[in-house]
């Protein structure tokens, strides 16, 4: 309901119209397997990182001389000499003179110590009140953090330059006490901040089973919150720091703080050079030009410093990503097209189709050699664990690889077209109108702003040259077409009205929206309960009998395989390992990872008994052994079968298996 | 009514959610008993929403209970103040379902495992070393697991070491929440089989919370199955599996599609004919 | 809806008190009074009793809570009392000054929004060089004081080119042209850090868009990239930009003070820094109440938009 925490991601610092941002939000966690999303950030900081190194002994080198100044400056920087006033930049005044002819070089690094400790001042109170209330704020919840909350908006809502002004007139040029309100205004930017990770890792599972290990909440918050904030902290620490350079330089430069009376300052130097306007342009150089690359050092270097504790704290969880490149070279099409089994003309016919991740180390292929027709009205299932790659399979087929994802052998025609190839535009045109996917999480899919009506008459101007009525008519009657009850309530709903189940029709619904005569269908039911799963089941059953639309069941679930599927691909490591009619795989699989497999299904294993399992685990993409890739788990496997790779061979009625030892799967 | 007899008792609970100023709080739990004996499985099944996690949060103390009792031991938990609900953790454990999110990325699999015995120092005699190595060994881990991060093991991996930092402080009692639907089919047979073994040598009893039929008649002793914060039926594994009485539970026993075409045919075809009429 | 209108009225409520009790507090604590501001205006000498005199006069030997109450009466009369130093009404002279920090506050949100939104926009979808120049200008916008970019700028554009007046301010009533024309540095400056701030935003928000399943599903559907930049993802990111547009907003309303200054606009931070020195209590109040009534406006008007864009929000 509170629309301003809701609003929270976005924060920044404000005073003398400077701004600064920094996005809160936990970093978003990807699961391995599932190819990270193109980072683009990730690409720049990485960029950024030497200028991180310049950015702190920039700042460590003005600290010192700043500090250091009053001992060994050459130059009293008090000392006039108007012979030489206004000069530009000579061998004796590296920076030339002011308008009284005394050194901008040494004043400006005698300026720089108000500069610092008005910074470290206003830090101080910035991150002590803004990390400890926004803590405590979102970790206790409840009523502390109503009132931590409500003295936060409160402190955001006060116009913050009247406050310092109304500070400074009860504390003429008091630098310190400006800092400290200063501090003590803008905190709540980073307790917000803090506020919303606090509560995202809060809800993090691991939180939760360290607090059932017994650990007290303060532990709680050290071992496992703070470490977390680290990023988002580091962030808006650096970034506030440049906004307090920026304010104290603005309220010198006004003659309001540290007025020239109490010796030199950055801003009250941009002040004087303010005055001579007209004059002398160079004046203004050095003495804004100071606070610009402060300002800058601090920014690159919380950057840097921010990637560096991210880094450290995510080391090898989700998988590295490289830019993008354009479609890159495409091995030689089809490198070992097996005996495709179809006796009737292919509504879609896939050749040993291949697609890789460009990965920092190298390419890393994550399907291989994959081959299977489906003819025009047959239901293909794709089954397999995570990480065998059958979604990796169904996308490329549309061309929506995630990122780094290419096709880069094979092809899979089409239409007489090779889907593979297709540029982008054409590929437009094939999408939703010839081939539609549904996709697992079936809210995820829709857009969340607009009413499920207006999307779908979207979809329907898009593949049918009907004006706005007639498509909003058809998108009703779609509705009905998946057996929504009162399809015209539904068109008005958010999707987030939505049950999971009626998001899922919805979903179908705009899948059949341009008559397609291939349906890919993602996990369709993944998300769903078992009694929602068996009527979305009987939907795709019905919907293929009455439209006669060819489908690809995309599935881990054998269950769901024997249930709606005609012929199965069996798929495991990037592989597929067994092809057959479902009836035959389940009465005889002739591949030992299906054998196996069906065998410790728990709804066939005799009860009472230890369930069979597989030994071993699934390999990640990086350590699929050479030859047969099953062979690690493989009670049948010999020598013979990690010396080369494994063919698929044709063994019957249509059928090929993955294994040079197929006789003897089910022997053991 | 004696206290002695089971482990756990939970007895009309009732959970509300929703403790917004604007919303009625709606009944997530609706007198939910039940009843779990030392060495034990008790299956809580049901779909989303039905309630199952909120029971599970509430014997963990996680979620406050607007009424009713749950007792562990003999012991009156409902209510128990924040000190208590800590050292209760020694007899009460939880194994969660996302093998993933359970283990904190940025810590080694050692300085997780060492929390629990951080919580309970001076309780437990064996040093930490010994117990870190003899936890994983009893998963089936070996010993030089301990000092990589989570990011190095498959979510079997990962589920093994959940349990073992269930296991450190040798409980009673272990909480698990769909502790396999979030692995692959060849791996769920691995760490069901676990989980009973565990059983068998330790004694500990599970609340077993899951949407899977299939998997509970591996499992569990007994079964309650919930509805909308409801139990609909309860009774022993083979009552509920084989004769269930409630048209829900038949409806859930029959919507899951068995791995086999020519059974699922028949089966679906008695489930369709069986929706016709209801 | 009715519930949630009253709380923002009461917290908003809330809000004023809290900022004007505050505002008297501090004043009070300020050495010196308006009285002997006025007085050693008048000569450089004055007796005790003149002094006694000139207190009672304005009223400001009464304790600070009578004070503050005679304030309030004041207000629910629709007055916020007269200024000390001249007699004028301090809603006249509020009015007269609100119109020019509008102008360059609203102008640069203007300016900002529309450019920075596109520059966004732009760079989310071409990664590579113009992500990259959206980041460094992000960062420069960020770095540079913007007294010292007006300095810059009036050096170059109105005394070396004098394209635009070095300062100054037309009202839009006197001349449209001219009211532009002296707008143009002030807005300017501002913007610099405003552009990039939007920018950064607006990508960073359509980035995380564009990469949601709901993307890719819209693609799988066949629907235009245009379609989906704009139509979509775009609209699906204005929350964020919403968000930041108010932002930006509140913080030049209190933040302009400096150009203000520098450009010699009559507007209301100029006042609020000379009340300041002044010791003027009912200038000062009248400010910061001035000021915050517009930053709960500015708020109120984001709350609204981000309810319109976020169906979710809206009735929850």
């Amino acid at each position: 309901m509170n629309t301003k925490r809701e609003r929270s991601e976005v924060s920044l610092s404000l005073s003398g119209g400077r701004l600064a941002v920094a996005t809160a939000g936990a970093p978003v966690a990807v699961p391995p397997g599932a190819a990270a999303p193109a980072s683009r950030r990730s690409r720049s900081r990485l960029r950024w990182r030497p200028l991180g190194l310049v950015s702190a002994a920039y700042l460590v080198a003005l600290t010192v001389a700043s500090l250091s100044a009053g001992w060994w400056a050459p130059i009293d920087p008090e000392r006039q000499d108007l012979a030489h006033a206004l000069a530009g930049p000579s061998a004796a005044h590296w920076l030339g003179t002011d308008r009284l002819g005394r050194d901008v070089l040494i004043r400006l690094l005698l300026g720089g110590r108000i500069t610092l400790v008005s910074v470290v001042e206003a830090v101080v109170v910035f991150a002590v009140l803004g990390i400890g209330l926004g803590v405590v704020s979102g970790y206790f919840g409840g009523w502390v953090d109503r009132t931590i909350g409500w003295l936060s908006d409160l402190l955001l809502a006060l116009p913050g330059i009247i406050v310092l002004l109304m500070v400074l007139s009860v504390f003429p040029g008091e630098t310190l006490a400006t800092m400290v309100v200063l501090g003590v205004i803008s905190c709540p930017l980073l307790l917000r901040v803090t506020r919303g990770v606090t509560m995202a890792v809060r809800q993090e599972l691991y939180v939760r089973a360290a607090r059932l290990s017994g650990l007290t909440p303060l532990r709680v918050m050290w071992r496992h919150i703070l470490p977390r904030l680290a990023g988002p902290i580091i962030v808006q620490v650096f970034l506030f720091a440049a906004t307090a350079v920026l304010v104290q330089g603005a309220l010198s430069f006004l003659g309001l703080s540290a007025p020239e009376t109490q010796g030199p300052s950055w801003g009250n130097m941009v002040g004087e050079a303010a005055a001579v306007t007209g004059q002398d342009g160079w004046l203004a150089v050095p003495t804004g030009g100071i606070i610009a690359l402060t300002v800058l050092a601090l920014g690159l270097l919380g950057d840097a410093v921010h990637d560096a504790a991210v880094d450290r704290t995510r080391s090898a969880a989700a998988l590295p990503t490289r830019p993008a490149r354009p479609a890159g070279p495409r091995h030689g099409s089809s490198p070992t097209a097996p005996p495709g089994p179809a006796q009737h003309p292919a509504l879609l016919s896939v050749r040993g189709l291949t697609v890789a991740f460009d990965l920092p180390g190298g390419p890393l292929t994550a399907v291989r050699d994959v081959s299977f027709d489906v003819s025009p009205g047959e239901c293909i299932g794709i089954v397999g664990e995570s990480g065998s790659g059958k979604t990796v399979t169904a996308r490329s087929l549309l061309g929506l690889l995630p990122p780094h994802g290419r096709v880069t052998g094979g092809c899979a025609r089409f239409d007489g077209l090779d889907l593979t190839a297709l540029p982008e535009r054409q590929l437009r045109a094939v999408r939703g109108s010839r081939i539609a996917l549904i996709n697992q999480e079936p809210m995820s899919g829709l857009d969340p702003s607009f009413r499920v009506g207006s999307q779908l008459a979207e979809v329907v101007r898009r593949h049918r040259h009907v004006g706005r009525a007639q498509a909003r008519a058809k998108a009703v009657e779609l509705l009905a077409t998946v057996r929504l009850p009162e399809p015209e309530q539904v068109a008005r709903r958010y999707p987030h009205e939505l049950s999971g189940g009626m998001a899922q029709r919805v979903s179908i619904a705009l899948a059949l929206a341009g008559d397609p005569a291939l349906l890919i269908a993602d996990e369709p039911t993944t998300a769903l309960d078992v009694t929602i799963q068996a009527e979305i089941l009987a939907l795709l059953r019905d919907l293929r009998s009455r439209l006669g639309t060819a489908v690809i069941l995309v599935t881990h679930d054998w269950g769901v395989l024997a249930d709606v599927c005609d012929r199965a691909v069996v798929m495991y490591a990037g592989e597929v390992v067994e092809q057959a009619a479902v009836t035959d795989l389940y009465r005889a699989p002739r591949h030992p990872y299906t054998q196996l497999l069906l065998r410790a299904n728990p709804h066939v294993a005799p009860v009472g008994d230890a369930l069979p399992t597989i030994a071993g685990t699934v390999p990640a993409p990086s350590e699929w052994p050479a030859g047969c890739r099953f062979r690690p788990r493989c009670p049948y496997a010999e020598d013979v079968c990690g010396s080369q790779a494994i063919p698929l061979v044709d063994v019957g009625s249509d059928r090929t298996t993955r294994c040079i030892r197929s006789e003897q799967v089910g022997t053991r | 009514m004696t206290h002695g007899q089971f482990l756990l008792e939970v007895r009309d609970l009732v959970v509300h959610y929703g403790h917004g100023r604007r919303r009625a709080p709606t009944t997530a739990v609706d007198e939910v008993s039940l009843c779990i004996a030392a060495g034990q499985t008790v299956a809580l099944v049901g779909a989303s929403g039905s309630g199952k996690s909120t029971v599970g949060n509430a014997v963990l103390g996680l979620t406050p209970a607007a009424s009713g009792t749950v007792t562990f031991a003999g012991e009156d938990i409902t209510h128990a103040p924040p000190g208590r609900r800590r050292a209760l953790t020694r007899d009460i454990q939880a194994v969660f379902q996302d093998p993933y999110g359970s283990l904190n990325p940025s810590r080694t699999i050692r300085q997780t495992l060492v929390e629990p015995l951080l919580a309970h120092r001076g309780v437990e005699p064996v040093p930490a070393r010994a117990a870190v190595s003899e936890a994983l060994r009893s998963v089936g881990l070996t010993e030089d697991v301990a000092d990589r991060y989570p990011a190095e093991f498959s979510g079997g991996q990962r589920q093994r070491v959940a349990i073992a930092r269930a296991l450190m402080v040798r409980p009673r009692l272990i909480v698990c929440d769909e502790p396999t639907s979030a692995l692959d089919l060849s791996i769920q047979a691995q760490v069901l089989n676990l989980l009973r073994q565990l059983q068998r040598d330790r004694g500990v009893s599970y609340l077993f919370i899951t949407h899977d039929l299939a998997i509970v008649r591996h499992i569990a002793h007994r079964i309650v199955v919930l509805r909308r914060g409801r139990v609909v039926e309860t009774g022993t594994t083979g009552q509920v599996c084989e004769a269930p009485e409630h048209p829900y539970t038949r409806a859930l026993l029959a919507a899951a599609p068995v791995p086999d075409p020519v059974a699922q045919r028949a089966r679906r075809e008695a489930y369709e004919a069986a929706a016709v009429q209801r | 809806m009715l519930r949630a209108a009253l709380r923002w009225l009461l917290s908003s409520a809330a809000l004023l008190f809290v900022v004007t009790a505050l505002t008297f507090v501090l004043v009070s604590l300020a050495p010196g009074d308006a009285a002997k501001a006025i007085l050693s205006n008048q000569s450089s000498t004055y007796s005790p009793e003149q002094y006694q005199q000139m207190r009672h006069l304005l009223g400001i030997d009464q304790p600070l809570p009578a004070q503050y109450w005679h304030w309030l009466g004041n207000l629910l009369h629709g007055s916020l009392g007269t200024d000390l130093f001249s007699g004028q009404s301090i809603t006249d002279a509020l009015g007269e000054r609100i119109g020019p920090s509008l102008s360059i506050t609203l102008g640069t949100v203007l300016l900002s929004g529309v450019v920075g939104t596109g520059l966004g926009v732009l760079s989310a979808r071409r990664a590579g060089l113009v992500g990259r120049i959206v980041d460094a200008a992000a960062l420069a916008g960020f770095a540079v004081p913007n007294f010292w970019l007006a300095l810059l700028l009036v050096e170059l554009l109105a005394l070396k080119l004098t394209v635009f007046p070095p300062g100054g301010y037309v009202p839009l009533g006197a001349s449209v042209t001219g009211w532009l024309h002296s707008l143009v540095l002030p807005v300017a400056t501002l913007s610099a850090g405003g552009v990039a701030f939007v920018a950064k935003q607006t990508r960073d928000a359509m980035t995380q868009v564009l990469s949601a399943e709901f993307v890719t599903m819209l693609r799988a559907r066949g629907l235009s990239t245009r379609s989906i930049v704009i139509r979509h993802a775009l609209r699906n990111a204005a929350g964020p930009v919403v968000t930041v547009l108010g932002l930006l907003l509140v913080s030049l309303l209190s933040g302009a003070v400096v150009i203000e200054s520098f450009f010699s606009i009559p507007g209301l931070g100029q006042q609020a820094a000379y009340a300041s020195g002044t010791h003027d209590l009912p200038m000062i109040t009248g400010v910061a109440f001035c000021f915050t009534v517009l930053v709960v406006a500015a708020n109120l008007l984001v709350d609204l938009s981000y309810r319109w864009l976020n169906p979710k929000v809206g009735d929850a």
